[in-house]
């Protein structure tokens, strides 16, 4: 009995759905990819939102970062909505040029990837953050492994980042350890935060990490193009790398499937734009408040809701 | 001629030569040779490095995107495989998991909610009830319970589902290529070596591959769970064939079988316990793929806890790691009680009701709670407000660990580092590889003439020319330093095990408990407790590997022979010489084995620990999974593979030298 009711209702709601949305080009599902960090999940969760709000059909689908371009070529899947260009620019040259996979923009916001340390380094080390103590501070940020040298964490390997030519360039008495993954990263943080013991390693934002732990990026001298492709910019004249790291945007990606069969969305995707502080915020909400991600999300539809609609007009 | 007398004669004295020739050449080595032409014998030269990870890359774009076999190209076949995986995985899926939907994506409607998880329990229980064995019936009733209680009910169903399909079609396959490979031995002779490629090959080395060729999604996840769980399914089924006493086979042939006959009433049910334990292993290898399926969207279990530690919540991820635990041991004993019970009820000659009492029974309570389940949704779905989490124990164990006991930890880890760790890396590092390679194929050679040698060479020559002999010595460093503590560790433990029947029991459920658990779950606390680095891989390593050196030893040590044991004690040993002059000595070739498998296992974790920043071959196959690199991840993933390859020959080859010298078969 129950099944039938179920069934009677199940079809006029999706009589009513078809006739509320004959409006959008097709009534596939538009797959949009998930992947491992809770930013990630609220940028493509109010897409999805806003998309279904303008009737187009839905999918979230689990992918790995990268290994997605096969998917986003072949048309398995449609939307990835955050891909960093500090990390993700290789893959983006990879794949864009064949014009199977698209580039839609920037999603507004702006990744930072730095030398990052805890606010209690400073009692130790007070002319933090000018990158320019490091070298008097060095001792202080050791461990028995690398003293005298000062120890930095730095990202994966695969994340790049230069962190062993600027040490170099820089002329820093520092030793570069790589961690493997970022949940190695920030499990030394954490760690390291309990004891209040000497920290320094890469953080990036919009992550939970900087809402949760009190500190700040270290000041190197500003990235410029030049810095990492010409020896003779900056302090020293014979090395490149000799400044921070890049802030880059995060780019929106699309198969180029989406803009051929539903042009609407693919505009709709193209005008998505959000800021690094209203992400930091979503996302310490749901990471430390410990707040469902649904609500987040629709939160944020509730006091947005005359941006989001210029985006689907 | 002449060195090869010489050779065989003097083994022992040749031995301890080349051992101090080795140290030698390392230690003065590379100082001696520093400015000399002759440095290349340390750093192989670049140029002459073969591109071969960029033919296997282009290979790989060909037969994805032109490769035809005239009606249908080879992407339309490997999709035609995914979606016969697919159908019934969604089927499975829907059932116990998500329900049945109308429609696509977020426009569907659901028709038919998922068997509700009370019937689940119940039926899991009955089940057990049914298999006659009223210790596993509460054991499983209790592990579905906690699934349910400790709020992972929806993910484990997930994976379930997902063991579900790929431990059917891993078994079949296995069976089907155990049964070629029994039938012909030209097709034994060729699938033997890829199988011994299949296992040792570290999973990330395909996981692109299959992901090129399969498409996105749980099938993908599904495919490389089969080929990492499939190998010693057939390895299994072919030795229990293989051993089956001659006299069955011509009783069976006497007796009027034609060929079909025989295989199925005569060879399998002979080769039925050999068959059992190849199941058993398909089971466990395809729950240890849990994690790294959920890596490309599986899902799941291994979903929970691979975010959970992103997030730090250290609670969450012991507790998902946990149920892939306890469902892993569940269903394995289930399958193991399952297909030894399966010929008491067949002969039983009752009405339809009777002897389907249970089966209907079943279908009653799936219907029943279907009904119910929509009337009250507690019998449908366990009610989030009645969940028991664990979490804040954990994280405040780890914290307490941190803030008390950080220093003592601090220095251990220093003195192993300094006086254990570094030496071993630093005699690795320093051997040239022309040395290396030739210690290695007159080991070959001595231990397995000819062509052990030729193996061994050719195996370590294309290291070389692919430029990652650097890398290979890290990982042999690496996995060395790794094995040598988990032997210390775990034969001791073995020993003890096998003389004392309760310490058997304990170390068998502790070793279970670490095969099974995802090592991402203690790799997290592990990092934050000894930070990042070598020391971290290694511990990490340890972990994981112990159990086989734990296993082979008990087993060694509690199948010596009885008589050779009372011939010892009427000859008036005691218990220590019993134990160092008889038990020890006869268990060797087993412990031997052990060994090998041990470092099977290391050479395996490797890889996860390339996530904590190890430099080896792992991170080389870890570096090409992100960057999505064919080539250049099957390359190094045939490093890792060819290592373990020549450990894995040249120890059995010298178990059997061992067993020959104390009279074994």
């Amino acid at each position: 009995m129950t099944l039938f009711k179920k069934l009677i209702a199940g079809l006029s709601i999706s009589f009513f759905l078809i006739s509320n949305t004959s409006a959008v080009e097709s009534q596939d599902p538009i797959k949009l990819t998930l992947h491992d960090w809770t930013g990630q999940h609220i940028t493509t969760n109010i897409m999805a939102e806003v998309l279904k709000e303008a009737g187009y059909n839905i999918e979230l689908i689990q992918a790995d970062y990268i290994a997605q371009f096969a998917g986003l070529q072949t048309g398995d899947l449609h939307v990835a909505m955050e891909m960093w260009e500090t990390t993700g620019r290789d893959a983006i040259d990879e794949y864009t040029p064949d014009g199977r996979v698209v580039n839609v923009g920037s999603t507004g916001m702006d990744a930072i990837e730095e030398w990052w340390y805890p606010s209690y380094m400073k009692d130790v080390c007070p002319g933090l953050p000018n990158w320019e103590v490091l070298n008097e501070c060095a001792e202080a940020f050791s461990t028995m492994e690398t003293a005298p040298m000062g120890r930095y964490l730095g990202g994966p390997v695969t994340w790049g980042g230069f962190d062993d030519e600027r040490v170099e360039a820089l002329g820093l008495d520092w030793e570069v350890i790589h961690a493997g993954t970022d949940a190695a990263l920030f499990a030394e943080l954490e760690s390291a935060y309990q004891r209040k013991d000497p920290i320094m390693l890469w953080v990036y934002a919009p992550h939970w990490a900087p809402s949760k732990f009190d500190g700040e990026f270290v000041d190197f001298p500003a990235y410029t193009t030049e810095c990492y492709t010409d020896p003779s910019w900056g302090i020293n004249p014979d090395s490149a790398y000799d400044c921070g790291k890049p802030r880059g945007p995060i780019w929106k990606i699309a198969s180029s499937q989406l803009k051929d069969k539903w042009p609407g969305a693919y505009d709709a995707v193209e005008a998505f734009n959000i800021s690094n502080d209203e992400m930091g915020k979503m996302v310490a909400e749901v990471d430390l408040d410990g707040k469902a991600l649904e609500d987040v999300v629709s939160n944020w539809m509730s006091s947005n809701s005359s941006r989001w609609q210029s985006w689907i007009k | 001629m002449n060195k090869k007398t010489f050779f065989f004669s003097q083994q022992k004295n040749i031995f301890i030569i080349f051992v101090f020739l080795t140290a030698f050449i390392s230690i003065y080595g590379k100082s001696f040779l520093k400015n000399s032409d002759l440095f290349w014998a340390f750093k192989y030269p670049k140029n002459f490095i073969i591109p071969l990870k960029t033919y296997i890359s282009s290979f790989m774009k060909w037969l994805v995107e032109s490769a035809n076999f005239g009606l249908f190209t080879f992407k339309e076949l490997t999709r035609a495989i995914s979606w016969c995986i697919e159908i019934p995985y969604k089927f499975v899926l829907s059932l116990i998991a998500k329900g049945f939907y109308q429609g696509q994506g977020s426009q569907a409607v659901l028709l038919l909610s998922p068997i509700s998880w009370m019937a689940i329990v119940i039926i899991m229980t009955i089940i057990a009830i049914k298999l006659n064995d009223i210790k596993l019936a509460v054991l499983t009733f209790f592990s579905f319970l906690y699934l349910a209680v400790f709020g992972q009910w929806e993910s484990s169903m997930v994976t379930i589902a997902s063991i579900f399909i790929a431990v059917p079609f891993g078994v079949l396959i296995g069976l089907i290529t155990g049964i070629i490979s029994y039938k012909n031995q030209t097709a034994h002779k060729i699938i033997s070596p890829i199988l011994n490629l299949m296992q040792t090959m570290p999973v990330f080395a395909y996981l692109v591959p299959v992901l090129v060729l399969f498409g996105f999604g749980p099938v993908s996840a599904l495919i490389a769970t089969i080929i990492y769980a499939l190998p010693p399914m057939v390895h299994t089924s072919y030795l229990g064939l293989k051993s089956i006493d001659p006299f069955i086979i011509e009783a069976g042939r006497m007796s009027g079988c034609n060929n079909r006959q025989l295989l199925w009433k005569v060879e399998i049910p002979s080769a039925l316990s050999s068959i059992k334990v190849g199941i058993n292993q398909v089971i466990m290898l395809s729950f240890n793929m849990v994690i790294i399926a959920s890596m490309i969207g599986a899902g799941g279990l291994g979903y929970d806890v691979l975010t959970s530690l992103r997030k730090l919540d250290i609670g969450g991820g012991v507790e998902a790691g946990l149920a892939i635990v306890i469902i892993a041991i569940v269903l394995d004993r289930m399958s193991f009680v399952f297909i030894g019970s399966q010929k008491i009820y067949k002969n039983k000659k009752m009405n339809f009701f009777i002897r389907n009492i249970y089966f209907i029974l079943m279908i009653c309570l799936i219907l029943i709670t279907y009904i119910g389940g929509s009337f009250f949704s507690i019998i449908q779905s366990y009610p989030s407000t009645f969940f028991i989490s664990t979490s804040e124990f954990w994280e405040k164990s780890i914290k307490h660990i941190n803030i008390n006991y950080y220093d003592q930890l601090e220095i251990t880890k220093f003195y192993i580092l300094k006086f254990f760790m570094l030496p071993i890396k630093k005699f690795f590092l320093s051997i040239p590889w022309p040395w290396f390679v030739l210690v290695f194929t007159l080991l070959g050679w001595h231990y397995g003439k000819f062509k052990l040698a030729i193996l061994n060479f050719s195996l370590l020559s294309f290291i070389v020319v692919n430029g990652l002999w650097m890398k290979a010595m890290v990982t042999i460093y690496l996995c060395g330093a790794s094995v040598i503590l988990a032997c210390l560790i775990g034969i001791p433990l073995g020993i003890w095990g096998g003389l004392n029947q309760r310490a058997n029991r304990i170390l068998l459920s502790i070793t279970d408990t670490l095969q099974t658990l995802p090592s991402f779950v203690y790799l997290i606390p592990v990092v934050m407790l000894f930070r990042v680095g070598d020391f971290t891989a290694m511990l990490a390593v340890i972990l994981y590997s112990l159990a086989p050196a734990v296993k082979y030893t008990i087993h060694g040590i509690k199948n010596v022979n009885q008589e050779v044991i009372d011939a010892g004690i009427a000859n008036g040993c005691n218990k220590r010489q019993l134990l160092f002059k008889i038990r020890l000595p006869l268990a060797l070739p087993e412990i031997l084995l052990g060994i090998n498998q041990t470092i099977m296992l290391a050479l395996s974790m490797l890889v996860i620990t390339a996530l904590v920043g190890t430099r080896e071959l792992g991170q080389e196959v870890y570096i090409a999974l992100t960057k999505a690199d064919i080539g250049r991840g099957l390359v190094a993933g045939l490093c890792v593979a060819f290592i373990a390859i020549i450990a894995d020959n040249t120890i059995k080859s010298a178990s059997k030298r061992l067993k020959n010298k104390y009279g074994f078969i």
